[in-house]
């Protein structure tokens, strides 16, 4: 979780610092406030739950940095987790049909790598389609994904019946309740995409060309960026991501629920922003994502651990979200100076 | 030179009758005005007068001090020491609302209308006419602005949204504004510019009854033929200084004097001409009959009008045109920016088409664009993205990782080459000055090594220093046989690279001469006046080219 590769820059400056660890420091400190008030917080199999808790948003997260380096947004994610879900659940199932047998696992369908393989491409491609409308016919992202939000919604209650797709086998629910080691399978699986995002977004071409089009889209294009294929590839990589995260999901939840992943968008939106990511483009890390995804694991299961009623929870995120935000502003202004 | 000839197409405009007799008080008076900028004195020491019923031209080439006083006059910026007094009292506007109250209505090149609202709205904006209960009369404005804009000769329905209107139209609506404002002075920055001809026409004769009318009008322009048929009065600025004023005698002002004076001084004071370097090479890039169409996404931008061009391997050709003259387009339109509507481009013999600038970039053209800070830099990374951005490809390897030590030699290869002051690649490329920015895009495209670079106002916000610099590394690049094309509204800097120039207007090239043989005049005559090719000036020009 490298956060600052722009520190090589030279000279030491507390504001820099701060700017490019802000959300780290701060992560630590509501570890140790939240172990300061309830000991067990800092029990291994907390710490690990919590990794279980966020790799679901933070996979789409990963995703959505993509995006935002672009200056897009994608509202869609939470509803196309759904779908995707749904997706795997009739693949691995073999049918909608079964929906309320529970115990028919592994009986007649494809096997989790068919589920796995299907719930990706299907996000990807809705990824895509929505790029293609984004660039094509030069409808502003959040309008394409708000659209997205309520069609995948309502395709992923037509295909259930508005109900569940229930009863995996134990290979496929190995991906949401195994364990390696110690450690849960979703948090593996969440810290080697990490690990592939940083890589492409760091030491590629295609990362730089990224930061780029978010940067400035005309100089991009000018400098012989294909600008408008770089946008519909960051909306299916995001599309791609909300499908694993999806068999994810399901894995974990041994069901695929039509109203999964409802409000996701916002999550997910926060941890990006909050790991210092600016929603104007070309400047944001994955290291960022993923503190930011972490932030907000730690704070919702820390209140929950002291017993803070969810209500509370949401108003203390909201506020966190606002604060960092603000705070990052603030440095920025202070390192101009 | 023949110019008063040439204005014959604006010989209709009626000429205010014997004004020398009895004019009228003067209602503006600069005296003495001197504006400092951090120890540059943009203005030194300027006075002029207006009066009532008078229009006065200002001129003066870029960077001679028109905006600054424009500025000062419009309530932007206080002056650092001078008078100004303006109707018997003394002036000194505190913000552009402020100027506008006393009185003085500027109307920008980028026009301040709000483009979603109705013209009703916009004329009235601020103080729209109320009823009883303090709501908005719409019928009152509706009446009063229609009666408004026909003061100017407008007759469009006043609750038509602004973004349904031409930019002269637009212009117009500003005017009206200014006029319901009751503006005693109305200052036009480039009025005409990006007007079509006869839109010029239309906005001269209504200059003209304003006049009639007794509204004083301050008309910044850089074209001399305009300027000549409508201004009775000339103040001519060069170089921050009042180079002089002109006034209309027996006839309009001859644009002799004019070039005269706005160019006054050798070419060589601030640019030294480098050695005439070896002949040019071959053709490499050959345009024929190139025309655009008007996109309706920028409707201001100007249309190639069948531009013909060769650019040889190793020289560098000069471009001058004024702002508006077709010579941005004309070069977004062979990098694939803009699309072509008609003509040929060839490249090393070979027909091409860039569909898009990846296009171009691919078979070996690179542009340097205008706008540095909105088209080339990405303000948020550091140098070395920001140099390697066009050549991603050859910095990579096959899986398209990128190959950082290739990179990080490449840029030191090119710092010292063009000596580009940083402290290191990964250093914001925002803290460079203007000049080092400008050498690392320089950088990004000598890192293809392409076969035609376009550059257009290479030295656009560098300072004099880094601009010599600049020129410099041009000649170099020609010299290791690169096609140049530089596109540059600074004439002294077209004379000191350039090995050929040619002149463009109204999205036609004008002229074309060789480096040696041209100067100020003959350029600025070619730029400023709009001539036939079957001319005997330009037939002489031609006739020295070829």
């Amino acid at each position: 979780m490298s956060v600052s590769e722009q520190d090589q820059r030279g000279g030491i400056n507390v504001a820099r610092l701060l700017m490019s660890f802000g959300p780290l420091l701060f992560l630590v400190a509501l570890i140790v406030v939240f172990t300061l008030l309830k000991p067990s917080f800092m029990d291994p199999i907390n710490l690990f739950n919590i990794t279980r808790q966020i790799s679901i948003t933070g996979l789409i997260a990963l995703g959505m940095t993509f995006v935002i380096l672009t200056a897009g947004i994608d509202l869609s994610v939470g509803s196309l987790l759904a779908f995707c879900g749904m997706v795997a659940a009739v693949v691995a199932k073999g049918g909608a049909a079964n929906t309320l047998s529970l115990s028919t696992a592994g009986t007649q369908g494809y096997g989790w790598f068919a589920a796995l393989l299907a719930a990706m491409a299907v996000g990807a491609a809705a990824g895509g389609v929505q790029g293609l409308i984004i660039t094509r016919l030069k409808v502003p992202p959040f309008v394409v994904t708000l659209g997205g939000l309520t069609v995948f919604r309502g395709l992923t209650l037509t295909i259930s019946n508005g109900g569940p797709i229930s009863g995996f086998d134990a290979s496929m629910r190995w991906f949401g309740t195994g364990l390696i080691g110690p450690v849960p399978v979703p948090a593996i699986i969440f810290a080697i995409a990490a690990v592939l995002c940083h890589i492409v977004l760091r030491y590629t071409r295609y990362g730089r060309a990224v930061y780029a089009v978010g940067g400035n889209a005309e100089a991009a294009r000018l400098s012989g960026l294909r600008v408008d294929r770089i946008l519909v590839s960051v909306y299916i990589i995001v599309g791609f991501f909300a499908g694993l995260a999806a068999f994810v999901l399901s894995a974990r939840l041994n069901s695929s629920e039509a109203v999964a992943g409802i409000g996701y968008e916002l999550t997910v939106i926060s941890a990006v922003v909050i790991g210092g990511t600016s929603l104007f483009g070309g400047i944001g890390s994955v290291g960022g994502t993923v503190v930011g995804a972490a932030l907000i694991g730690v704070l919702q299961n820390g209140l929950q651990f002291n017993n803070v009623s969810s209500y509370t929870q949401s108003i203390v995120i909201g506020l966190i979200l606002i604060l960092a935000v603000a705070f990052d502003r603030w440095l920025k202004s202070r390192v101009r100076r | 030179m023949r110019g008063g000839a040439d204005v014959s197409c604006l010989g209709e405009q009626p000429l205010p009758a014997a004004e020398a007799a009895s004019p009228s008080p003067v209602l503006l008076a600069v005296e003495g005005v001197t504006k400092r900028f951090s120890g540059v004195t943009a203005l030194s020491d300027v006075s002029l007068d207006i009066r009532a019923g008078e229009i006065l031209g200002l001129l003066g080439e870029n960077g001679a001090g028109k905006s600054t006083l424009l500025k000062i006059l419009s309530g932007v910026m206080p002056p650092s020491s001078g008078r100004i007094v303006f109707d018997g009292a003394d002036y000194a506007p505190s913000s552009p609302q402020d100027a506008k109250r006393l009185g003085i209505v500027t109307i920008y090149q980028e026009l301040s209308l709000i483009p979603t609202l109705t013209v009703a709205e916009n004329i009235f904006i601020g103080r729209a006419p109320t009823g009883p209960l303090g709501l908005v009369s719409w019928k009152r404005m509706e009446r009063e602005s229609r009666d408004i804009i026909a003061r100017v000769g407008l007759s469009i329905d006043p609750m038509t949204p602004v973004s349904a209107l031409s930019v002269a139209e637009q212009q117009l609506v500003e005017i009206a504004r200014a006029l319901s404002l009751k503006s005693r002075l109305i200052i036009m920055d480039e009025p005409t510019s990006a007007l079509t001809e006869t839109e010029v026409q239309r906005l001269l004769s209504i200059m003209n009854r304003l006049r009639q009318d007794g509204v004083a009008i301050m008309f910044v322009t850089h074209r001399l033929e305009e300027a000549s048929a409508i201004c009775d009065r000339m103040t001519v600025l060069r170089d921050g200084r009042l180079a002089g004023h002109l006034d209309r005698e027996s006839g309009p002002i001859q644009l002799p004097r004019i070039i005269e004076k706005m160019v006054g001084r050798a070419a060589s004071e601030l640019y030294a001409r480098p050695a005439q370097r070896a002949v040019a090479g071959d053709v490499v890039l050959s345009v024929r009959s190139l025309r655009t169409v008007r996109d309706p996404e920028a409707p201001h931008a100007i249309v190639l009008d069948g531009v013909d061009i060769d650019l040889k391997a190793g020289e560098i050709l000069g471009v001058a045109g004024l702002v508006g003259s077709g010579r941005t387009e004309l070069a977004r339109a062979i990098f694939g920016a803009d699309r072509i509507a008609d003509g040929t481009i060839t490249l090393g013999g070979k027909p091409i088409a860039p569909a898009s600038p990846a296009d171009a970039i691919a078979l070996g053209i690179g542009l340097v664009p205008e706008d540095r800070k909105h088209q080339a830099i990405f303000a948020a990374l550091g140098i070395l993205p920001n140099f390697s951005v066009a050549s991603l490809g050859r910095f990579s390897n096959g899986f398209g990782v990128m190959a950082e030590g290739r990179e990080r030699d490449a840029l030191s290869g090119f710092r010292k080459m063009l000596s580009i002051r940083m402290a290191s690649p990964e250093q914001a490329i925002e803290g460079l000055s203007g000049g080092n920015q400008q050498k690392v895009i320089l950088a990004r495209w000598l890192a293809r090594d392409p076969k035609v670079l376009i550059v257009d106002e290479p030295t656009r916000g560098v300072d004099v220093g880094a601009k010599a610099e600049v020129h410099q590394i041009l000649v170099q690049l020609a010299a290791r046989g690169i096609a140049v094309m530089m596109i540059s509204s600074e004439l002294p800097e077209v004379l000191a690279v350039s090995d050929r120039i040619v002149t463009m207007r109204r999205g036609r090239i004008t002229g074309e001469m060789p480096g040696v043989e041209a100067n100020e005049e003959k350029l600025m005559e070619l730029m400023a006046l709009d001539r036939k090719p079957q001319d005997e000036g330009m037939a002489q020009y031609e006739g020295q080219a070829r």
